[in-house]
This record gives structure tokens, sequence and C-alpha cells, in this order.
């Protein structure tokens, strides 16, 4: 909230006070809920948790890290799992669909702190795990021809395509550049004109933003050598194939809360009402993920289906409204195959026609290929939370991060790399304790 | 049929790349792939048994005498950065591998590897800043080498040193010497040199400059070695970081080591450097840091030691080593969960997002 606006009523969070204003309240009459910023009762519970005095103490408190640590922090972590203890009275199935967020419930073992009828299973939210093989390959591609730069966020690089990887192109004499921002890449193609610069755009709405502002700055500059290899991805029509799924038992989901930042939760709130089911968007520190893991269950216990905001400190109702903008001047929504799920319809985002001299896939006459997925590999069912990475018979023997057989192993965000870096250890003896 | 298609299946899946086809930059990272190279392509082609020990140094007996010797190549980019140089990294470098098998270090080569082209005043300066701390590690310049190659097959500057030095009679550290109940110790903060280094290459700027952590540790493993015989290895923890180091350890020894991450020291800007940038300080290379596996009994005496000298002020005891999860470095966290610390097969990389 924007201090001395009256009128403003959306409720940035639990670090208001001490937060820099980076959401703006897009409608001053959509309200939406969020349990630590007043003292309304639910359900004949006063909403003003325990955690939410400690994580103001622990604000307040001189912390090395602001805004990192004091979502890092046992006492409050251990407060909200207790919380969810105390609500919980049956089995919940709940996915978190980013990778990030997985990687944190991994990393930081929440699951160890949850009761055991909280289920997490793990959704489709690795970008670079379901970029097709296809489109792999065609990087590939590229990246051999001399007279290309192919430019690329670092991840992408380890990838392995059907034949090779990029790292081995690179090796073998093809020029393969890592930035941390395709402006980076535009800036090559200004520099070196006589070479053919094509980043490789792949991601959710999080990255789209970046790649749309690359593509129309090198067209504002007349570089008619940078080139994007488009495979972008969109959050919401996953959810909906998980949704519509028979076998679907997902009961309730944390929303991507970077995915949201750009893009609001608008549409979660649409796809919770649709489906009836609880929608939080959630942060990516352990807090965060504790928090909206509470949230969703004070939800379910109470029958109640909303999109809620757990990570409002960086997410409002509508998002970043500049950075939709050039999303929509640049790309148009197209069905996208995505590697363990297959084609979902209107998934994805490719360059508008008008932008089509950019065009990878155009430019240099990319044909359609079809790579079929190893036959072994379960991880449509793991990206679906079916089935759990360690349920897989070839996991951390014919299925490694080195040797990936399918999508979730290719990156460390993906759940099964996940488990593999993480939880390759004997179990703790004991869950650790409200000490 | 079932059996062709089958084979067809695994002809097209995206199986590993075959190892031995190129060499990628990951094969020298100090991680997995590193590793393997060592493992699959040096140690049989060489076969020795000094060398088989895969210590910072290998330490062979010549006339009742034993000597530790090693040898270390650097390729740093940019060649000065806060806190350093690739002359005195190359100096510190070699230093430590000698003082990580508890020897005096005493000889040393210099070997200048330059592009054609170079600057003589840059080289000038590299060369002041080798003297300067091989004269203040006490260790002397004996024999060198010069080559020029032409413009374009070098990347300005590398240079290579080995160094000789004498280890005590009856010490006998090994990261293969680990056992059950033994502390981990660590001499201070991590991630300083790698993210100074990558600070400098990004353009990234904080509010205060993060300096590398570049120095000689012979000093500090001198005052350590002084109170007690009971360590047992000691590691510098340079590329491939504290995770690496740490989980050759635990192969070598097949035992556990679980560490307690709170007590991990690191400084503020390098953890806020890292999170911008997505990386585990975990992984990222020190240059003047050690561990030290010791007996139970031989903690306080050794973290006293370490405290009561400048290079280790900040030492903490940082795990224990276990008998359970051979070969795996675990780690308790923040939240008092477990998880495992593995090694990375390569490079950490900047993520998508």
């Amino acid at each position: 909230m924007r201090r001395g606006q009256p009128g403003a009523s959306l409720s940035p969070g639990i670090f208001q006070r001490d937060s820099p204003d980076i959401t703006r309240p897009c409608d001053p009459n959509h309200r939406h809920l969020c349990p630590y910023e007043t003292k309304v009762k639910v359900g004949g519970e006063p909403r003003e948790l325990a955690a939410a005095s400690l994580l103001r103490s622990a604000a307040s408190s001189s912390i090395a890290m602001k805004y990192v640590d004091e979502y890092r922090d046992r006492r409050i972590a251990l407060a909200l799992a207790g919380e969810v203890a105390r609500r919980a009275t049956r089995d919940w199935v709940l996915m978190e669909i980013c990778g990030g967020q997985t990687h944190t419930i991994m990393r930081y073992g929440l699951d160890e702190l949850l009761p055991p009828c909280i289920h997490l299973v793990h959704g489709p939210g690795c970008p670079v795990c379901v970029t097709p093989l296809e489109t792999i390959d065609k990087a590939v591609d590229l990246a051999s021809r001399p007279e290309v730069t192919l430019v690329s966020y670092g991840d992408m690089l380890r990838v392995p395509g059907s034949r090779s990887d990029l790292f081995h192109v690179k090796a073998a004499g093809g020029d393969v550049r890592i930035v941390y921002s395709p402006m980076g890449a535009v800036k090559i193609a200004a520099a070196e004109p006589q070479r053919k610069v094509v980043f490789f755009a792949v991601g959710f709405e999080t990255t789209a933003p970046p790649n749309a502002m690359a593509v129309w700055q090198a067209r504002r500059l007349g570089l008619e050598n940078f080139f994007l290899l488009v495979s972008h991805v969109l959050v919401p029509p996953a959810i909906r194939l998980l949704l519509r799924s028979p076998e679907n038992q997902v009961q309730g989901f944390i929303a991507p809360g970077h995915v949201c930042t750009v893009m609001g939760y608008r549409q979660y709130d649409q796809l919770a009402r649709e489906f009836h089911v609880p929608i939080v968007v959630g942060g990516f520190e352990p807090v965060d993920l504790l928090e909206a893991i509470s949230m969703l269950v004070t939800q379910l216990e109470a029958g109640r289906a909303v999109a809620e905001n757990q990570y409002a400190r960086s997410v409002s109702y509508c998002g970043n409204t500049a950075a939709q903008q050039i999303v929509e001047l640049v790309f148009e929504v197209c069905d996208r195959k995505w590697r363990g799920l297959g084609a979902i319809p209107q998934s994805g985002l490719r360059l508008r026609p008008v932008f089509a001299a950019h065009d990878a896939e155009k430019a240099f006459g990319l044909g359609e290929i079809t790579i079929p997925e190893p036959p072994e590999c379960i991880s449509a069912q793991v990206l679906q939370g079916l089935r759990r990475p360690t349920e897989c018979p070839a996991f951390a023997g014919r299925c490694t991060p080195q040797s990936p057989l399918g999508a979730p192993m290719v990156s460390a965000e993906g759940a099964c790399a996940a488990y593999y870096h993480y939880r390759r250890h004997a179990a703790p003896v004991s869950r650790p304790g409200n000490g | 049929m079932a059996e062709e298609s089958k084979i067809a299946a695994t002809l097209t899946c995206p199986r590993s790349l075959p190892a031995g086809e190129t060499v990628l930059l990951g094969h020298g990272s100090g991680g997995r792939l590193t590793s393997e190279l060592i493992r699959e392509l040096f140690l049989p082609a060489f076969d020795s048994a000094a060398l088989a020990r895969l210590d910072d140094q290998a330490v062979v007996s010549v006339n009742g005498c034993r000597l530790a010797f090693t040898t270390d190549s650097f390729v740093v980019k940019p060649l000065f950065f806060p806190g350093g140089d690739i002359g005195s990294l190359a100096v510190h470098g070699t230093v430590n591998d000698l003082a990580m098998g508890g020897a005096t270090p005493l000889f040393l080569s210099a070997a200048f590897i330059i592009e054609e082209g170079f600057s003589m005043e840059e080289l000038r300066r590299i060369v002041a800043s080798f003297r300067e701390a091989a004269r203040t590690a006490g260790i002397e310049v004996v024999t060198g080498d010069t080559k020029v190659v032409e413009r374009g097959s070098g990347d300005g500057l590398f240079i290579n040193t080995s160094g000789i030095g004498l280890v005590p009679p009856g010490l006998a550290l090994s990261a293969n010497q680990a056992r059950p109940g033994d502390r981990v110790l660590l001499s201070g903060p991590i991630g300083d040199h790698g993210m100074a280094i990558m600070a400098q290459r990004e353009g990234l700027e904080f509010e205060t400059t993060i300096h590398s952590d570049s120095a000689a540790l012979h000093g500090l493993v001198g005052e350590m070695l002084k109170v007690t015989g009971d360590i047992r290895c000691m590691r510098d923890p340079t590329r491939g970081g504290l995770a690496s180091a740490l989980n050759e350890i635990a192969g070598q020894s097949q035992v556990g080591i679980e560490l307690e991450e709170s007590a991990i020291p690191i400084h503020e800007e390098v953890r806020g450097a890292c999170e911008i940038l997505g990386l585990d300080p975990m992984y990222v290379a020190n240059e003047g840091k050690l561990i030290a596996i010791v007996a139970p009994e031989a903690e306080e005496a050794v973290l006293q030691a370490m405290r009561g000298h400048a290079l280790g002020r900040e030492s903490q005891v940082i795990g224990t080593v276990r008998r359970d999860n051979p070969g795996l470095v675990t780690m308790r966290t923040v939240l008092g969960t477990t998880r495992v610390v593995d090694m990375l097969a390569g490079d950490q990389l900047p993520r998508i997002c």
C-alpha cells in the first residue's frame, strides 16, 4: 500500500512497513485476502496468527540480510508449520507450480516440517525442463552454423537435445555465449553486425517481457542480424490441463510468484472460481512457501476456493501492466509442445507476424521435427503430480542429472533433479521439533 | 519387432553425451566432470601411488626425507582483481597446496605463458606482485620458464607454478583419513575469491567491494600443527568451493560429513551477490581458506590456534564426520531439516529466472 494514499485497499503483505513500494494498486475496489494484514475473524478464529507477530519482530530486528533472512527464520517456519498441523484434519495434496519453489522445498526440506497428511507434489514450472527436445535440437543446429552467434541464459547450455548440447557445440567451435539479460544479445548484434545473433528465448511469462523488449529494441535500432528462437510457455493453460485431467489429485495450488509479478493473479482468480480449487500466489523463500501452504490448508479446511496472494511484497492483482503491454505488442498466443506433457493448446507465445524478420525459425528455415521421448521416463506423471520422482525405476540409476532421461531431471529446478541433489541421504531420524 | 523399437527408442533418447568426445569447460571446474577426467584418463595413464591419493600435493620420500611436491596453473580472468592479481594468486595457490599436506614450503618454479602483444607494464606489475607474495611467504623462486604464443593462441597471460616443501617426520595428512566422530573446521567466510572475480568480470557493483581472500596459509597451518598431532586432513576449498572439497574427503574416506548450515560463515556482500546471481556460495572458489578434519579431542585446541592467527580469526566448527551416508555430504539446514550437499557436475551457471 502506498502510505498516505487513502482509499488504496490493496494489502501489500507482511513486510508492508519496510517494503519498497513495488506494487501498485490497480483496482481500489478489489479486495484480496492477506491473513496478516487485518485481524478479521474467520471461522471464529482470529486471523492475526502467532507467526505474524514473529515475522513482524524479525522484520524490525537486526537481521543480516533484509528481505531474505527473515524468510528463512527457523522460529517463523516452525510456527507456520505448527499452524498447518493444527488446522489440517485430513490428507491434502498441494502442488507448487514453479521450479524455483520446488527447489526451495527440497533445499530446505520443508516437507520434513509439515505433518504427514500434507502431500506436496511438484508442477511443470521449470522452463528449462519443459523446453521440447525439438527446440534444443534447433538451438544446437543454429549454434553449429559458422555465421551464427547463439546467445542464451547459462542453464540452457547443458540441456541435452537428441544428439548434442550447446556446451559440446561450443567446445567444437560453435559461437555460444552466456548472458544475464537478452539486452546483452542485442548489444552483441549491434557491436558485431557481421554475425547473425540468435537469442534462445525460453521461459514462462517472467522472461517474456525482457525478451519482447529485446526484439522491440532490435527493430527500433534496425538490427537485421538479431533473431529470437522462441519457446515461451504460459502457466494457466498448464494448470487448466492438470485440472481437466480425470486423474487429477491436486487439491490446491501454489501459483508462481515471479510469473504473477508480471501477470498479476487475475487469471488464477478465474481458475479458482472455474474449478473450485484454492490457489495461493507464493514466494520463493521457505517462510513464503510455508505461509502459502498454511493459507491453502485454511481454505481447504473451510471449504473455500479463492485466489489469495501470499507474495504481496511483489505481486499485485493486475501485475506489471507495462510488461504485459510489451509482451502483447511483440508476441501472440499459440499452441505449444511441452517436454514431458506434450502439446497444450494456447499455451505458448510466438512472435507476431510484424516481427517475423527477427524470428529465427523463419529466417533460418528451421523445419518441423518430432523427436520421441524415451518410453521409460515417467515425467508426464511426475509433472502432473501423479507420481513422485523416487517412484520411477530409473531414478538415480539410469536417469541422473548427468544423464537425464526426461524433463524433470534436466535442470536443477526440475522435480527429479531436486530429489536427486537434495534427497539421496538416509531419512532423518526425527522431524525437527518446535525447539 | 518389439526389440527393434526398443533399440530405436534407446538410440533417440537424450542420454548422457559420450564423455571423451570433446573436452568441455566443465572438465576444468573442479566438480564431477573434473573428477571423472582425472579418474578415467590421468590416473590410469600415470599409475602412481602418490598421485592416486588425490591430495593437493604428492608426498614422496627421498633418502629418508619426506618432500611435498605440487603444481598448479593459473588462468584467472581478469588478471587484476580486488585483493590480488594472477601473480600473487600463483604463489598462494601452490604454497597452499603444499601447506595442506603440512609441509613447510621451500622452493617455487614460475612458468609464464604470455600472449603476443601483452602489455609489458602489466607484466611488470604481475611479476612484482609475484615476487612480493613469494617473499612474504618465505618461499624462494629457483627456476622458471618463459613462452610467448601468437596473438589469439592465449588469453593474455597464464602462469604455472610448482612447489616443493618439507613434511615434518610422522605427519601424514590425507583425504582418506577422516573417521566417524571427527570434527570439520573451516578457517573463515567462504566465497570471497570467486565472487570478487565474478563481480569484477560482470561489472557488478555493491555498496562494499568484495575482496579476494587470496593468501598463503602455511603460517596458519604451522600454528595448528603446533598444538596437536590429531589433524587427519586439510584441504583448501578452491575451484568447486567448500562443497566439492568436502565431497572429495567424504568419498575418499568413505564417511558421511554432516554440516551445520548456520555455522558456515559467509560475508553479507558475498551472500547478496550470490543471491542476485542465483549461485550457491558452497560452490564458489576460495583462495585463502582451509578445511581441517580433526579428531574430536583436538577440536578445541586447533580452533583456538586457528583463531589466534590473522588468517583464521573467523574460524568455526562447521560439521561432524559420521558413519551414516558414506560418501555423502549432508547439511542440517537453518530450519533444522537435512539435505544432501551434492557435488556439481560442472560450473554453476546463471539461471533463467
